[in-house]
């Protein structure tokens, strides 16, 4: 598999506060690999400098072997499609016009027939064309996640990168979108990085984890080398059951938060 | 998408049509009425219309359409509905640099015209930099740029009052008639001098349409999409103020158009900005000039200030929008 995107050494901080510390991550080619952590651990922040919205201060993010840091933003925003935790703007646009937003990396200013055509299929792939002529302010969570992926996708990226996409939706969107991302990574060939708080969904959906703890990569690899009960309670502090699934991914149920007396206990009993 | 464009178009072309018409309407009564005791004094309505009417009307559209196109224009790229474009302390600014003008000039200078236009014009673009100074050091975030500029407002608005406190009566009336506005000072010269500048600042704004509605989505998704945030909302509120400075300083404060235009066309047109700079600009052209034609016919020989007018008219017909308007057009 031809290597995508490369993170080399990639460092961010807020005005003086670490966010990333010396990040290396690499992401091939129809794959999808997901970012896991308890929050605070940075991996919206690492999205962000992937897609440059945000300028690390240190490494190197690389494209297809080229430093993003010396693309234009217009180049960039035509390779790598990001989609936020659905948000609306302030004055709010019907569905067709916000996807027709996605075409902004490719258009001057008229809207070609090719545009609109891009536009109806990326509709059409999310199952969402009946919405057109509605407002993005009308729809539910579900349905606003669908919208922003349909922008994404209009866009024509090479890299998806999506901050946490099944946050705030119901279990049947949670599978529709997963299944989704997983259709077009494959379809077209493309790269996503995703955002996750779900555990099992990263489990079930993605080729690699990456899991990231304070502000460092903490592991990487298959579901089944990194979702482990000693990985889990070292980067959340929880202790868990992982149950291996039907289809031999592992399957995280929670059970308690690690206390700190009990891990004092658990260390004088050791000695 | 295309009954959207072609609705779009229609609505465009029928406010200006709406204006045009209108103008010469209300011109060509005017004549009639102005020639009817004497029909072969053409000369006389000639005059009338030519010196005194189109200068004004034409006056009307130009401060309208400036007024309405930075409305648009600050309430998208500032992504808040309460904006217009007097936010960044514009007007406040002005407002000193001619009530500076006008107590200086009359016991200095004498009252020289073009030194209050002058001052106005050079004191609201100093405010706009002051605001970006003052906010520069923050990185240009979005509150920052509102709170900066109104707090440059009551700055400046404390230093007219003191110019009112300590100025004898005829320099206070002075000052409060340029407070209140108008166009009555409209001419020819004013006219031909604005007409190149705000159309080529009207079509540069417009040429940042597609990533005002980017931007309206948050930056983050903006910057992804391959807009540089930060230059165009420079760029773009540069362009919208020298649209304001523009105007104001010939006309003084006219309120409430830059305000309400832009919603007015929200709720007919929607939010995309390709159609929305334009049709707000046409918007607040015909509101101003169907106030300031009512202002100068309703109790003649006297006029009413523009100001009050565009608020008796425009406030009821945007309140009526607003209670019959079937969704949200702003959060």
């Amino acid at each position: 598999m031809a290597v995508k995107l490369v993170v080399d050494n990639v460092s961010f901080s807020y005005g003086g506060i670490q966010a990333l510390d010396g990040i290396n991550i690499e992401v091939s080619r129809g794959e999808i690999v997901s970012l896991v952590g308890p929050n605070g651990a940075g991996k919206s922040t690492l999205l962000k400098c992937i897609d440059r919205i945000l300028k690390p201060q240190c490494g190197v993010v690389y494209l297809d072997g080229k430093d993003t840091a010396k693309l234009n933003s217009r180049d960039i925003s035509k390779s790598i499609g990001y989609i936020p935790q659905s948000t609306g703007g302030v004055f709010p646009f019907t569905i067709f016009d916000v996807v027709l937003m996605g075409r902004r990396p490719h258009l001057a200013w008229r809207v070609s027939p090719r545009d609109i055509m891009i536009v109806a299929q990326a509709l059409r792939f999310l199952g969402i064309e009946e919405f057109g002529t509605r407002y993005f302010d009308e729809l539910s969570g579900g349905e606003k996640q669908k919208v922003l992926m349909a922008r994404a996708l209009a866009q024509e990226p090479e890299i998806l990168l999506l901050d946490e996409p099944t946050s705030n939706l119901d279990i049947r969107h949670q599978l529709e979108v997963m299944e989704i991302i997983r259709e077009l990574v494959q379809e077209k060939q493309i790269s996503a990085v995703m955002a996750m708080h779900d555990l099992n969904l990263a489990s079930r959906f993605s080729e690699r984890i990456v899991m990231l703890k304070d502000r460092e990569v903490f592991s990487v690899g298959t579901p089944e080398r990194v979702l482990n009960l000693e990985n889990i309670r070292a980067a959340y502090g929880v202790e868990v059951r992982v149950i291996s699934d039907h289809d031999g991914k592992p399957y995280v149920v929670p059970i308690s938060p690690v206390n700190n007396k009990n891990q004092e206990r658990l260390h004088v009993e050791a000695h | 998408m295309c009954i959207f464009v072609a609705l779009a178009v229609v609505s465009i072309t029928a406010t200006t049509m709406g204006a045009a018409s209108l103008s010469v309407g209300e011109s060509l009564q005017a004549i009639v009425a102005k020639m009817l005791p004497g029909l072969q004094t053409t000369n006389f309505a000639d005059i009338i219309v030519w010196q005194l009417r189109l200068p004004r009307i034409l006056m009307a559209v130009l401060t309208g359409l400036s007024l309405g196109v930075a409305g648009a224009v600050m309430q998208g790229v500032l992504r808040n509905p309460l904006v217009s474009p007097y936010t960044l302390g514009l007007s406040a600014g002005a407002a000193c640099g001619a009530g500076i003008a006008i107590a200086l000039g009359i016991s200095v200078l004498g009252a020289g015209r073009y030194f209050i236009v002058g001052n106005a014009f050079i004191f609201s673009l100093l405010t706009m930099f002051l605001v970006f100074a003052i906010s520069r050091i923050r990185g240009t975030a979005i509150e920052t740029l509102i709170l900066a500029g109104v707090a440059l407002s009551y700055l400046f608005s404390a230093t007219i009052s003191i110019l009112k406190y300590v100025s004898d009566a005829e320099v206070l009336r002075e000052i409060v008639f340029w407070l209140m506005g108008g166009l009555y000072t409209a001419r020819w010269e004013t006219v031909i001098l604005l007409l190149p500048v705000i159309t080529i600042i009207t079509v540069l704004t417009m040429r940042y349409s597609w990533d005002l509605n980017v931007m309206s989505s948050g930056e983050e998704v903006a910057t992804s999409l391959g807009v540089r945030v930060g230059r165009v909302r420079i760029i773009v509120l540069t362009l919208s103020a020298l649209l304001t400075a523009c105007v104001i300083a010939f006309t003084g404060i006219i309120g409430f158009i830059g305000l309400v235009s832009p919603h007015i066309c929200r709720v007919i047109l929607g939010n995309d900005h390709r159609f929305l700079i334009p049709a707000s600009g046409l918007m607040g052209a015909l509101i101003l000039l169907i106030s300031d034609t009512a202002c100068r016919t309703l109790i003649q020989p006297t006029e009413i200030p523009v100001g009050i007018m565009t608020s008796f008219i425009g406030v009821p017909f945007f309140l009526y929008l607003l209670i019959r308007k079937r969704r949200r057009w702003w959060q």
